[in-house]
């Protein structure tokens, strides 16, 4: 959050505007050069991290190589080569918008404020955040943690929603701030927490390194929704359509729906766990309905 | 640059509307000044045994004062923090005493926690500090003493300590603001000390600058007082002719 | 005591862990090279006669002697990548790892100065004097004369604290940027042997740091306080 204050401060800084139009659309720069540059995440399981061989893998993943395919074809260029630039949250945005990549498919959430720098694809995961906890906690909501030690990443939306619910109903509950969430999961390993709340998907990939994946589950109706779509840059019509062509299709011929067994619902590198998760309404809704609509 | 400014943000509530920035950042000065004044009362009792020890004749007591000092002095802060909150429990408390800890409140056990790790790693530098200031003195104020019939004991209580102490102030006011500015890193366990309020609030509302300068100068105000007291102090202990190595 | 330590995740790491030690040492270096440079540009600053330098290398050392390391570091990670793209007029993706070079060259630079500055005004006026009587300019005094034996005089500190600057390399765990206890920090997270990895970082460190300063109170036998 800090560094996406200083990013956007950083924004009024820069002398070229950001959503001017591109001097060429993404299509021909790839076209020029024949290199398609993709932005992924190094750990973020199971949409796009390394796994230990060291590849680039993941359900995002798969979606950025699909629509590499789309774009071979469209330019009738088979041998395009295919750049992987690792990206955090803080440098995705910047990347995309001085040209280093192109695209990026990872768990960038779709919303209305980011939709003033980049656009966005159709999306493809929905995701609400809910607790992690021991199986054997007997927690199944927010109302179990009352007047108990809850962790968060410090610094997210998920830290906002929680301190408001917990003053707005008087909960009690006891909130700890971490570092980022490899931290949170720590803690919670060592009982410093019984709680930890965030996003489900990274809730999914923490289960997925825990030593004993099986003492633990995923509790509590969602809190706030999280919307993922791949990034990329605006008034960029033409990549855009082909972007969102690809996924439209891959949810129609059923394709999406195999990508999110293979990953959700299958063991996955890099120690074959299989996170088992449910398909739940909002993923269902996505499926039925594809759009690329952002969060307010 | 194109940063707007809002001084006002100070008195908006907090983004879960339980409160106001600025009692926030109060809080975390709070939290500071209670953890740095705790943990520097721990190390000057622990300091101070610990660097008369390691003047005394017996072997043992110096060999361990010495070991102590080594052991926290060449570890970092935050490796010795780790050690306290996450290790210490696990390895050398019986389960149930873990479960308790565990359960109780975590601010509590972060601030306790806090305390005992800087008050520690604090004390092997006064100890130091109070070593030199030993070994400062001419050895002809011991034997003045002694022959003047006085235990070891009362040469230490009544002769050397207080012109020791006089002469380590200034080293020891450094290691008093050192405490002050080493409480931050207490963050990392999640208490919310000054500086985690105001990273935490330029976090919320996006008033990052607001947030630390007010941090900045509240540190700068600690250490203000704190060296002024200090001087004030060492003024008022002055004891003419007894300057550093001075006569008598 | 009742933890099954397992310590087999250590070796396999070592590696891993080798390159974060690199980036300490590597922060180590930059920071006293930087660092003294700036402190000697701050330490003349403040022996300067015209009152508004003097005033602000004082200002400076003051606040950055009142702060904690951290906050300089979280300081820094915000305001270097804004710099650095004001320069350059374009939003530039700066790694948390430059943010802190600057802060820890920033921040020791205060201690550099004030050492400095205290070694420069211990070597006797009269140098300066029979110098400047040779005709040499104030420059000349400065460069041939009385900073040799300063930094003579000041070694044994700064290799002092060199070594507690390579501890506090360390509190590059708030920005999450790897430095050697980061890497302990990854590798125990993912084996589920964070106790394992911050035994043996602690372990690390105590070695090296006992044997330097070991070192360092050889070569220059302390007297006592006088």
């Amino acid at each position: 959050m800090l560094a996406l204050a200083a990013g956007t401060l950083l924004g009024g800084c820069r002398r070229a505007t950001p959503e001017a139009t591109p001097a060429r659309s993404t299509l021909e720069k790839i076209r020029a050069t024949g290199i398609i540059t993709l932005g992924h995440r190094d750990n973020s399981i199971p949409f796009s991290y390394f796994d230990d061989q060291q590849h680039v893998v993941g359900y995002a993943q798969d979606i950025a190589l699909a629509i590499v395919e789309e774009i071979k074809t469209e330019l009738g260029r088979r041998n395009l080569s295919v750049k992987l630039v690792p990206v955090t949250s803080q440098t995705r945005i910047p990347l995309l918008l001085n040209d280093t990549i192109d695209l990026e498919c990872e768990t960038t959430t779709n919303n209305a404020s980011r939709q003033r720098q980049v656009a966005f694809s159709i999306n493809y995961f929905a995701s609400g955040t809910q607790f992690l906890v021991r199986r054997d906690s007997g927690i199944q909501d927010i109302d179990d943690l009352r007047d108990k030690n809850v962790i968060v990443s410090a610094g997210t939306t998920a830290e906002i929603a929680l301190r408001k619910l917990d003053h707005e109903r008087g909960l009690g509950l006891r909130i700890i701030a971490a570092r980022d969430h490899g931290d949170a999961f720590a803690a919670l390993e060592f009982g410093k927490a019984v709680a930890f709340m965030s996003d489900g998907a990274i809730l999914y990939g923490e289960i997925s390194k825990a030593r004993n994946p099986l003492d633990w589950h995923v509790v509590g109706t969602p809190l706030t929704t999280e919307i993922y779509a791949c990034a990329m840059r605006k008034n960029d019509p033409t990549f855009k359509a082909l972007v969102d062509a690809t996924i439209t299709r891959m949810i129609g011929n059923g394709d999406m729906r195999r990508l999110y067994q293979r990953w959700f619902q299958s063991p996955i590198p890099p120690r074959q766990v299989n996170l088992n998760v449910p398909l739940d309404a909002a993923m269902q809704t996505l499926f039925e309905h594809p759009n690329d609509r952002p969060l307010p | 640059m194109n940063y707007d400014w809002n001084w006002s943000i100070f008195l908006a509530p907090t983004i879960d509307g339980a409160s106001r920035y600025v009692w926030w950042i109060l809080s975390g000065l709070a939290f500071t000044v209670f953890i740095s004044l705790c943990a520097w009362a721990i190390a000057l009792v622990i300091g101070i045994g610990l660097g008369v020890t390691r003047t005394l004749p017996p072997r043992l007591g110096r060999a361990l004062a010495t070991a102590y000092v080594e052991l926290f002095r060449n570890v970092p802060l935050l490796v010795q923090l780790f050690f306290w909150y996450y290790i210490a429990p696990v390895v050398f408390l019986p389960v149930s005493l873990q479960t308790a800890l565990n359960r109780a409140n975590p601010v509590a056990t972060q601030t306790l926690t806090m305390i005992v790790c800087l008050g520690l790693f604090t004390a092997a530098r006064v100890c130091e500090q109070v070593r030199a200031g030993i070994q400062a003195q001419p050895r002809g104020r011991f034997n003045a003493g002694y022959a003047l019939g006085l235990t070891r004991i009362h040469v230490y209580r009544f002769v050397i300590l207080p012109l020791a102490f006089r002469v380590i102030v200034p080293p020891l006011t450094s290691e008093f603001l050192n405490v002050f500015k080493n409480s931050a890193v207490a963050l990392t366990i999640g208490l919310l000390e000054l500086t985690a309020r105001s990273r935490q609030m330029g976090e919320f509302t996006a008033h990052v600058f607001e947030a630390f300068i007010a941090a900045t100068l509240l540190y700068f105000l600690i250490a203000q007082i704190t060296s002024h007291a200090m001087h004030a102090l060492e003024a008022r202990l002055r004891i003419p002719g007894h300057g550093l190595g001075g006569s008598a | 005591m009742n933890y099954a330590f397992d310590w087999s995740a250590i070796v396999p790491a070592l590696p891993f862990l080798a390159r974060g030690m690199v980036f300490s040492l590597a922060l180590l270096a930059v920071c006293l090279a930087g660092g003294m440079a700036l402190g000697l540009g701050l330490a003349l600053m403040r022996l300067s006669n015209r009152r508004w330098i003097a005033g602000i290398g004082a200002v400076y050392v003051s606040v950055f002697r009142s702060i904690p390391l951290v906050l300089a570091i979280f300081w820094f990670y915000l305001l270097v990548p804004m710099l650095i793209g004001a320069v350059r007029g374009e939003a530039t993706p700066i790694g948390p790892m430059y943010s802190a070079f600057v802060a820890f060259v920033a921040f020791e630079a205060a201690y550099f100065c004030e050492v400095i500055r205290a070694g420069m005004q211990s070597i006797p006026h009269g140098q300066s004097h029979a110098a400047q009587a040779l005709g040499l300019t104030r420059a000349q005094t400065l460069r041939h004369v009385i900073l040799p034996q300063a930094m003579r005089v000041v070694t044994p500190l700064i290799l002092s604290k060199a070594i507690i600057i390579f501890q506090d390399t360390s509190l590059v765990y708030v920005i999450s940027v790897s430095d050697f206890l980061g890497a302990a920090t990854q590798i125990g997270q993912r084996d589920s042997r964070l106790i394992e990895l911050y035994l043996f970082a602690g372990a690390v460190y105590f070695v090296m740091c006992f044997i330097a300063s070991r070192l360092v109170e050889h070569r220059y036998a302390r007297n006592a306080l006088t």
